[in-house]
């Protein structure tokens, strides 16, 4: 276990830096410097701004002074937002997208489950078909379109929810559904596919026969193993989640981590965009070995190997 | 040996009879079949008048802006354009854009499988290694770096083009060069997600080489002398034609989704080209609670959620059909 866990820290950071390696190489190559937009400088103070950013010289100069602090756990300053450190523009903005994100990780892991679960369980009837139509519905609709149209029937037409705002939970009800409207579908055709696999299988048969309702045996025993392929999207999807989503803060209007990905690469905000992609990477590393040691513990036939 | 190549043959079931049976399938083929038609064909139908701008903005759909205008059946946009015309300027786009940037990621991720399931050991290990690395990336994110790198680029190279053909008085080059920079993004767009796109497609032509290489007809074509390029492109990929299908129309939608995303958020397709997302930023922008102007966000969020639902329909139908394995 400690070796697995040494191994994947390993090849983890491994894979941080190359994700960021590419980012910083290309938001580098791109035309346009982070202090073209503004009025531009006369040349002796763009130089001094470059030198103060550690952004003159070649790209590789740039590419090994920005690895070096970032060896020296330091994320830079942003180039956009003047004498602001990249750590704090990220926890000022984090904690929103994490609020978000979190609690529509709970609706799509809980809602997708039980959706999934009992369309396997009603397989063929009306149940099951309805709540598969429902999962491509909202697979094909994007949020920015479901947005929109929650606001203007759930907040605006029957009056239940706040229209905007951000602070408190009743506030973060609606866009915590938009952002998890389509992973609802994800997790709930997946757990279906799973469920019904097992609902085949031989332990299942033996749960039935000693004399266990249906709905018993799924709960007790089947479920156990048919989320496993759940689980191992669920990691992603933590993350993905947590990073905050554009479109929904945008449509939503609420100030959190998505918008800094947009902004940052429109006012080429490089440290910025590299401290963002940084935490994103790191989450993603990190809930993907955290599944792999929560299968050991749901599956015990599964040994770890790195 | 000739038994095996038959029964390979015979394995691979029809896939029109498949379609048939599946009856929701069909329907969203022939939406799909149908909206492209009308997307290539009306437009060029329509009167010169509709398509330019005019002072008659936010015209309510089946109105006419004056009393002998020509009748705007959804109605007009900001700039008096009509919505008719832009919903299915957008619809060509936005369909292009997916069909365009998912065959390129067909031609990566098919290439990049085969070489990787054929080659095997190191190669093989090596290839799938990078795959992982790659998707551990923050996919949309790396589309908007990719755009915001290419398009500086992409639009100087065709100036310069522009620049060249005015100076040898070759006008018409010069003329569809200036015509090709307002659409440059569309370009910028299409490459960036084909290159992105690719790695599903990837890990399941490799997964499906890995199967089909083991089969008595590849060794006996190796055992005659067949190269191993001759062996990939001969005999594998017909194999491999069904399973690349159903994912291609799998990867149209993902593409559509990801472009509209971007244009949503301002960063994809400009004017004076059009797409779903962009109409419906256009749409957003204008919005507010005193004076609806609902036709502009209505039509084409439903004609993108009914493209998007039956692209998946189609999808899921094939993958059901020709893979049952695979589930999700």
């Amino acid at each position: 276990m400690l070796s697995f866990l040494l191994r994947r820290a390993f090849s983890s950071v491994i894979v941080i830096f190359c994700v960021i390696s590419i980012t910083f190489v290309l938001a580098r190559i791109t035309k346009g410097g982070p202090f073209d937009k503004e009025k531009e400088p006369p040349p002796h103070i763009k130089e001094a701004l470059l030198t103060r950013y550690k952004l003159n010289g070649t790209v590789w100069d740039q590419y090994t002074a920005y690895v070096g602090s970032l060896l020296r756990f330091d994320l830079g300053l942003s180039t956009r937002y003047r004498d602001w450190r990249v750590s704090e523009l990220l926890r000022q903005k984090m904690p929103n997208s994490f609020a978000l994100g979190s609690l529509a990780f709970v609706i799509a892991s809980c809602a997708g489950v039980f959706l999934g679960s009992l369309a396997a369980m009603k397989k063929d009837t009306w149940i099951d078909r309805s709540a598969m139509f429902g999962a491509l519905l909202s697979i094909s609709i994007p949020s920015f379109i479901s947005g929109p149209f929650l606001i203007a029937v759930v907040a605006l037409g029957l009056g239940w929810l706040p229209v905007g705002g951000w602070g408190t939970f009743q506030q973060m009800i609606l866009p915590a559904i938009c952002l998890a409207a389509p992973y609802i579908a994800y997790v709930a055709r997946l757990m279906r596919n799973s469920l019904l696999d097992v609902l085949k299988s031989d332990f299942l048969r033996t749960a039935r026969a000693k004399g266990l309702t249906e709905t018993q045996a799924v709960a007790r025993h089947a479920v156990k193993v048919a989320i496993l392929p759940v689980v191992t999207f669920l990691g992603p999807l933590a993350a993905h989640l947590l990073t905050g989503s554009m479109i929904v803060e945008s449509v939503f209007n609420i100030s959190g981590a998505g918008m800094i990905f947009v902004n940052s690469i429109q006012n080429r905000d490089v440290f910025l965009l590299g401290g963002a992609v940084i935490v994103y990477c790191a989450l993603l590393v990190l809930f993907n070995l955290f599944v792999d040691v929560l299968y050991t513990l749901l599956d015990k036939r599964i040994k770890l190997y790195a | 040996m000739p038994d095996a190549a038959a029964s390979a043959r015979i394995a691979r079931p029809d896939g029109l009879q498949i379609l048939k049976r599946n009856r929701a399938a069909v329907i969203a083929l022939g939406f799909l079949v149908g909206l492209s038609l009308i997307a290539i064909v009306v437009p060029m139908l329509l009167p010169e008048s509709l398509k330019v701008t005019s002072s008659a903005s936010f015209v309510p759909p089946m109105q006419h802006a004056a009393e002998n205008a020509a009748l705007h059946v959804l109605g007009t946009d900001v700039n008096g354009q009509d919505m008719l015309y832009r919903v299915l300027a957008g619809a060509r786009v936005s369909l292009g854009v997916g069909l365009v940037g998912a065959l390129i990621s067909l031609v990566i991720g098919t290439l990049y499988g085969m070489i990787s399931g054929y080659a095997g050991g190191r190669v093989d290990a090596l290839m799938m290694r990078t795959v992982e690395v790659l998707q551990s990336v923050p996919r949309i994110l790396f589309i908007m770096i990719l755009i915001a790198a290419l398009d500086d680029y992409v639009k100087d190279w065709v100036d310069a083009w522009r620049l060249a053909a005015q100076a040898r008085n070759w006008t018409g080059l010069a003329s569809s060069m200036s015509d090709l920079k307002a659409y440059s993004k569309v370009l910028v767009m299409i490459v960036s997600l084909g290159l992105v796109e690719w790695l599903t497609m990837a890990r399941i032509v490799r997964g499906q080489v890995l199967v089909l290489r083991e089969m008595t007809f590849v060794t006996a074509s190796k055992a005659m002398g067949q190269s191993n390029w001759g062996v990939l492109g001969r005999h594998l990929l017909p194999n491999l034609s069904t399973i690349i299908l159903t994912y291609l129309t799998l990867t149209i939608p993902a593409v559509i989704l990801d472009e509209s995303f971007l244009s949503f958020l301002g960063l994809g397709i400009e004017d004076p080209a059009a797409s779903w997302g962009s109409l419906l930023k256009d749409g957003a922008q204008v919005i507010n609670p005193l004076e609806s102007k609902w036709w502009l966000l209505v039509f084409p969020a439903l004609l993108m959620s009914a493209s998007l639902l039956a692209l998946n329909f189609l999808g899921d139908g094939l993958r059901d059909a020709f893979d049952p394995k695979s589930g999700e």
